[in-house]
């Protein structure tokens, strides 16, 4: 019988099946940030306990980072920073801290600095560490208790989850993106589709999907509620590690170890738990409209109406989502006006979502009264995009393309936040009721679509332009 | 010192689906936020709203709290499970839980308790027609009742263990060290 991915990386990592039916499962790699640490480093210390393998620890400051260029310091942030700084002093763990060469959002610098492998285990206090699956890296968001205790052990103990096969058949069309197959798989099994599950993103258009595409995939396995995104490894995968080992100038021997990440696949007759079909050909720009990210729809539509609600229960709250949201049942989303745009985050901050919206905003300009915030995932996809001209097209457009690296506008966390009740297009991952800011209207989007949203001010694609 | 296997208290009705972590616990409070001390962070945004269940005289000193689908779902901030403690909540009864939220109230001994939703619904209207008679939930029999609604719950086996046989998991671990250097070794000999 054959295995899944996930299982063969689950069963490499069993340290022992402990008698409550979880097992002990190795931690590779331990990521850190700045928010949801303290307390398990203070829980550590009043146990006497210290960290076990801070080689196997790396932390970063990224939520609360300030973004813009002499931007005045939040305190708390600052905080929680210095929090952080002394922590990882005191335990001997490797920090990128803010304004270093290699800081930026957790889940963006790890696949940069070569450090996710296939087969790896790899664990963080965030949510979307789930991006790393792209790949081929079982990963996962843990909490603040289960921080500590990686720390002391370099293990956790968990359950398995269950296998949850998304085929993707076919291919997406010009102009659909990673971002709108992960939204419109959200809209299709909702936010709870993948409660208890690992998804393993399989099929042709999957296939074709650059490394970045696959990491924006996984990033939103999160919010289809499952724990984690897989992608098995392929040419794409041992191909981006070796171009990132030579962009760090390293010059690492593959042959020993390409052989075994090929093997990070699901065997052909692997059984899944369940399976999710998706036609690719029917991908495109989506946006989301309500207050969860399932709520989204193709940007041709229009906001739900009770007509489009069996349940009474589902209606309520559909209505609700469309109060906060300021929105009208039968409203075209592309009637909707937005203020700001927000391009960053760990779903899309990356290199190639900058290539995207900067080949969009070439030549033209973000519309008046409309701010647009380009956030770099990390100081490297800052220096690259300067080196390729990039920022000279986001400055001539009017955009503000930010000096620091960071969460930023994702999660409000540092000074970048909407207004109570402004709206936004915004590449991030989660559209929740004051996610971005105390009453803050958030609207689920791909780069294409937020860069041609700047443009035109309303909900737009580049073709439309 | 043997854990409850019962707790009975007043109850909320949070008529809400998808009360994520980010209302539970607003991030702008989060940096700001320590387990024993802010205490009012609690759905702050919707708490800013006098009519808001919360804020009910009725409802005050509630320790269960009633919602609809997808509690917890979103960031794994436990800050989350934190506020809902400090606002001196024990239980929380809901259609479906998100499943880092869960480990992390497991944790820290909250208690998740998932019914279906016209168990939900009967509750909802039982509460709101009496907010003086309590909801008990039971571990041992996984059952949990209020006024005339009765009703079994779901907790996965290990989380109700977990509860009941608290432990220190980072001493249970520690003890099995000499099979973790094992294990080191040998992946290190791969």
């Amino acid at each position: 019988m054959g295995r899944t991915l996930a299982e063969k990386i689950w069963s490499n990592h069993v340290v022992r099946p402990l008698d409550d039916g979880a097992d002990l499962l190795y931690v590779d790699l331990h990521v850190l940030h700045e928010v949801n640490t303290p307390r398990a480093f203070d829980d550590l210390r009043a146990s006497g306990r210290t960290v076990r393998r801070p080689d196997r620890t790396l932390a970063v400051e990224d939520h609360n980072t300030p973004t813009r260029d002499g931007a005045l310091e939040d305190l708390a942030g600052r905080r929680q920073r210095e929090l952080i700084r002394a922590n990882c002093a005191e335990f001997d763990i490797q920090l990128h801290r803010l304004g270093d060469a290699d800081q930026g959002i957790v889940h963006v610098i790890v696949p940069e600095l070569g450090l996710a492998r296939p087969g790896m285990t790899i664990v963080c206090c965030d949510s979307h560490t789930s991006t790393l699956g792209a790949l081929g890296v079982l990963a996962f968001g843990i909490g603040t208790g289960q921080v500590e205790h990686v720390l002391a052990t370099q293990t956790l103990p968990v359950h398995r989850p269950k296998d949850l096969a998304v085929e993707v058949s076919g291919v997406l069309p010009d102009g659909a993106t990673a971002k709108d197959l992960a939204l419109a798989l959200i809209a299709q099994i909702g936010t709870g589709g993948g409660q208890g599950s690992v998804i393993e993103y399989r099929g042709e258009a999957i296939r074709r999907l650059s490394m970045e595409g696959r990491m924006t995939l996984c990033n939103m396995s999160i919010e289809a509620g499952s724990r984690a995104g897989l992608v098995a490894a392929d040419d794409v995968t041992i191909d981006y590690l070796r171009s990132r080992v030579t962009a760090l100038g390293g010059d690492e021997d593959f042959s020993a170890t390409e052989a075994r990440w090929r093997e990070m696949r699901s065997d052909d007759d692997a059984r899944f738990d369940d399976v999710v079909h998706i036609d690719a050909a029917h991908v495109g720009p989506r946006v989301s409209w309500g207050t969860n990210p399932a709520q989204n729809l193709l940007i041709d539509g229009r906001v739900p109406t009770r007509a489009d609600f069996a349940a009474g229960e589902d209606w309520a709250s559909a209505e609700r989502s469309m109060d906060y949201m300021g929105l009208r049942p039968g409203q075209a989303v592309r009637d909707l006006e937005v203020s700001t745009v927000f391009l960053g985050s760990c779903t899309n901050g990356r290199i190639e979502d900058l290539r995207e919206a900067a080949s969009v905003l070439e030549g033209r300009r973000v519309a008046e009264g409309v701010r647009m915030l380009i956030v770099p995932g990390s100081a490297a996809v800052r220096r690259q995009a300067v080196s390729e001209g990039l920022d000279k097209v986001f400055d001539t457009a009017g955009a503000d393309f930010r000096a620091g690296a960071g969460c930023s506008m994702c999660c409000a966390l540092n000074e970048d936040r909407l207004a109570p009740g402004e709206r936004a297009a915004s590449t991030s991952n989660r559209n929740f009721e004051g996610r971005q800011g105390k009453q803050s209207r958030t609207h689920l989007v791909s780069p294409r679509v937020a860069a041609a949203t700047a443009v035109s001010g309303r909900f737009t694609t580049p073709e439309d332009l | 010192m043997s854990e409850p296997v019962i707790r009975t208290g007043t109850a909320v009705p949070l008529r809400r689906d998808d009360v994520d972590t980010d209302q539970l616990a607003p991030a702008r409070f989060v940096p700001y936020y320590r387990p024993d001390g802010f205490t009012n962070i609690l759905l702050a945004d919707w708490r800013s709203d006098p009519a808001f269940v919360l804020n009910q005289p009725q409802y005050q000193g509630a320790t269960v709290l009633v919602a609809g689908r997808d509690f917890g779902t979103g960031s794994s901030r436990e800050s989350a499970v934190w506020a809902l403690q400090s606002a001196g909540f024990q239980v929380v009864v809901a259609h479906r839980f998100g499943d880092i939220f869960r480990g992390n109230a497991t944790t820290r001994g909250l208690w998740t308790a998932e019914v279906d939703h016209d168990v939900i619904e009967r509750l909802w209207a039982e509460i709101e027609a009496d907010p003086w008679q309590a909801v008990t939930v039971d571990l041992a029999t996984l059952q949990l009742s209020c006024g005339a609604v009765t009703s079994p719950f779901r907790i996965d086996e290990p989380l109700r263990r977990r509860l009941l046989e608290p432990g220190d998991r980072i001493a249970e671990t520690l003890a099995h060290l000499p099979e973790i250097e094992e294990y080191e070794a040998k992946t290190r000999a791969l």
